[in-house]
C-alpha cells in the first residue's frame, strides 16, 4: 500500500508490513497529544507508546477558532529529539505538500486529521505515495476502508475532539464494530451490495467479512480525559486510545498521564481503575457535543 | 520435566500480544496472557513481545514484574524476546536513559542499542538466513534495536542483518531484534516452544 524502496542487498523499506507493524507495536497503549518538547518528556515518562506533536491541543483550536494547520517544523523537530519513542503529527486533510513537509522531517506517522481545517474538501492525501505510514480519522467503517484504500496504515475513530465528551468516540466505535460484525454475516452475493453501499473496494470488504475485523490496527480517539474513558474504550474492542486535550488540559497532566495508560494495560480490572482514578484532580471542563453547534463538530470533516 | 504440550505465556503490559498468542498457538503451545507475576505460575516459557520498551517497563515496576520473570526464569521459565522484549532481556542498553530508574529482566549477556536504524522510514523487512533454519526467514524490523556487542562466549548467533546479530540464543533465551511474530512464518515460535518443552 506504500511506496516501497529496495536497498540493494534485498531489504526494503517503507513497505506496508512494517508501516501497519509499528501500529501493532502500538497496541495496548496512549498515544498523547503534546504541544511542547517539555510536554513530550512527561508523556514519555508517563508511559506513553507516542506522542502526537501539534501547536494546540483541539480543545484550544476550538477555543481559539480560525484556520488550523500543520505545526511548525521546529517544533516538530524538537520534540523528535526530546524522547525516544516515536513522534506523530497532523496534517491537514488532503493537504498532500503538509505530509511531504512531515515525511521529511522524519516524523514515525502522519495523522491527516479532521482536528485541523481540511485543505481540500472532496479529496484526501494519496497516502500511498509516501514511505512514512499514516492513521486517519474514521466515523463508520465505509470511512475507515476508503482510508485503507487511500494506503492508511492505521485507523482511529474520531470521536469529537477537544470535547472531553466520550459520547462520539463511542457512536464511533460502536458502529464500526457493528458494520464489521453484520459483513461477517452475510453471503458472498450480499457482499457485492454492501462494498457499493460502503463506497469500498470488493476485496478490501470481503476480506474485512471473512476475518471479523479490520486489516489495520483501531484506535479509539475524541473525548477521552478519564482512566474509566479510556478503559471503556478498550472493553469496547478498541486497539488502544489517544488523547488529545484530556492530560494537558487537567489539573495534574503527571499524575493523570500515568492513570489513563494504567487503566489501558488493566482495562477490564474496576479495582485498578478505581485504584488509579482517585486524586488526580480536575479533569479537563468539558463540553458537551449535543451543544455543539453542526459547523463547529469536526468528526463531520472527512469523505 | 513437564512432558505433552507447553505452556507458555505472553506478557501483556502493551505491544503485539495477540500475534504472538496465535503464532504460538500455530506452533502447539497453550497460551495465556500475563500482566501480574502470579499469572507466571505454571509457565515453561513466556514471550516478552515488541511494544514501547519504555511504557513496559513503567507498567511492569509497579506490581515488580521484571524481576519475578527474572526469577523465574532461573527456575527454569524459557524467555523470548521480540525488539522490546530484547531491550527488557539484555544485560546493558547503551542508551538506557529513558529507561533508567526501571527494572528490566536482564540476565541475556548483550549491550543493545535502542532504534539504532532511525525512525519509522528506515524501518525495513529482510529475508534473513538463520542458523538451524534450512529456508531464509522473512522478518520485519520496525524501529529496531541492534546488538552492539556480545559479553559472553555462551551467546549464540543465529542471524545477523546489515553486518549486526539480529537474533541470538543464550541458555534458556532467545532473542531477536525483528519481529517474527508480524509474518505466517512461525518457525521461530517452533523453535521456542520447543526450547520451552525441554
Amino acid at each position: 500500500m506504500t511506496a516501497e524502496t529496495s536497498n540493494g542487498n534485498g531489504a526494503q523499506t517503507g513497505a506496508t508490513t512494517v508501516n501497519t507493524g509499528l501500529a501493532h507495536m502500538l497496541k495496548g497503549g496512549v498515544i498523547m497529544d503534546v504541544v511542547t518538547p517539555e510536554q513530550a518528556k512527561i508523556a514519555e515518562e508517563a508511559g506513553a507508546v507516542a506522542v502526537m506533536a501539534l501547536e494546540r491541543v483541539p480543545a484550544d483550536i476550538r477555543a481559539t477558532g480560525g484556520v488550523a494547520r500543520m505545526s511548525d517544523p521546529d517544533l516538530i523537530s524538537g520534540i523528535i529529539d526530546a524522547v525516544s519513542i516515536p513522534v506523530m503529527a497532523k496534517a491537514r486533510i488532503g493537504h498532500f505538500v503538509e505530509a511531504q513537509v512531515l515525511e521529511h522531517l522524519k516524523v514515525d506517522y502522519i495523522d491527516e486529521s479532521e482536528v485541523l481545517s481540511p485543505a481540500d474538501y472532496t479529496h484526501h492525501i494519496d497516502k500511498s505515495k509516501f514511505k512514512v505510514p499514516f492513521v486517519c480519522g474514521a466515523t463508520n467503517l465505509g470511512e475507515a476502508l476508503r482510508r485503507i484504500t487511500e494506503g492508511a496504515s492505521m485507523i482511529r475513530s474520531k470521536g469529537e475532539a477537544g470535547t472531553g465528551d466520550v459520547s462520539e468516540a463511542m457512536k464511533h466505535l460502536r458502529t464500526i464494530n457493528a458494520e464489521i460484525a453484520k459483513l461477517t454475516s452475510m453471503s458472498e452475493d450480499e457482499l457485492y451490495v454492501a462494498a457499493k453501499e460502503l463506497q469500498a473496494p470488493f476485496q478490501l470488504v470481503k476480506q474485512v467479512a471473512s476475518d471479523g475485523r479490520l486489516p489495520v490496527v483501531l484506535f479509539v480517539a475524541g473525548g477521552v480525559a478519564t482512566p474509566a474513558d479510556a478503559a471503556m474504550m478498550m472493553q469496547m474492542g478498541a486497539d488502544g486510545v489517544f488523547v488529545g486535550s484530556g492530560i494537558f488540559k487537567s489539573g495534574n497532566p503527571e499524575a493523570r498521564a500515568a492513570a489513563i495508560v494504567k487503566a489501558t494495560t488493566y482495562y477490564d480490572d474496576p479495582a485498578v481503575i478505581a485504584d488509579v482514578s482517585k486524586g488526580l484532580g480536575e479533569a479537563m471542563v468539558g463540553l458537551n457535543v449535543s451543544d455543539l453547534p453542526a459547523p463547529h463538530r469536526l468528526a463531520e470533516r472527512g469523505w | 520435566m513437564v512432558s505433552g504440550t507447553p505452556q507458555i505465556g505472553v506478557l501483556a503490559l502493551q505491544g503485539a500480544v495477540a500475534e504472538h498468542a496465535r503464532a504460538l498457538q500455530a506452533a502447539g503451545a497453550e497460551v495465556r496472557t500475563v500482566r501480574r507475576p502470579e499469572e507466571l505460575e505454571g509457565l515453561q516459557g513466556l514471550v516478552v513481545p515488541g511494544g514501547e520498551s519504555t511504557a513496559i517497563a513503567r507498567l511492569a515496576a509497579p506490581v515488580g514484574l521484571m524481576p519475578a520473570i527474572a526469577q523465574r526464569h532461573g527456575e527454569g521459565m524459557a524467555l523470548f524476546g521480540t525488539c522490546a522484549g530484547l531491550i527488557l532481556m539484555a544485560s546493558r542498553v547503551s542508551d538506557a536513559e529513558a529507561l533508567e530508574g526501571f527494572d528490566r529482566i536482564g540476565g541475556l549477556d548483550v549491550v543493545v542499542r535502542r532504534n539504532a536504524y532511525g525512525s519509522q522510514l528506515d524501518s525495513f523487512t529482510d529475508q534473513l538466513d538463520v542458523q538451524g533454519l534450512n529456508d531464509p526467514l522473512p522478518a520485519v524490523f520496525i524501529r529496531a534495536p541492534i546488538v552492539e556487542q556480545i559479553l559472553h562466549p555462551e551467546v549464540e548467533v543465529l542471524a545477523e542483518a546489515q553486518g549486526s546479530p539480529v537474533a541470538v540464543r543464550q541458555g534458556r533465551m532467545l532473542a531477536a531484534s525483528f519481529h517474527p511474530e508480524l509474518t505466517g512464518d512461525h518457525r521461530l515460535h517452533q523453535l521456542f516452544t520447543e526450547m520451552a518443552g525441554q
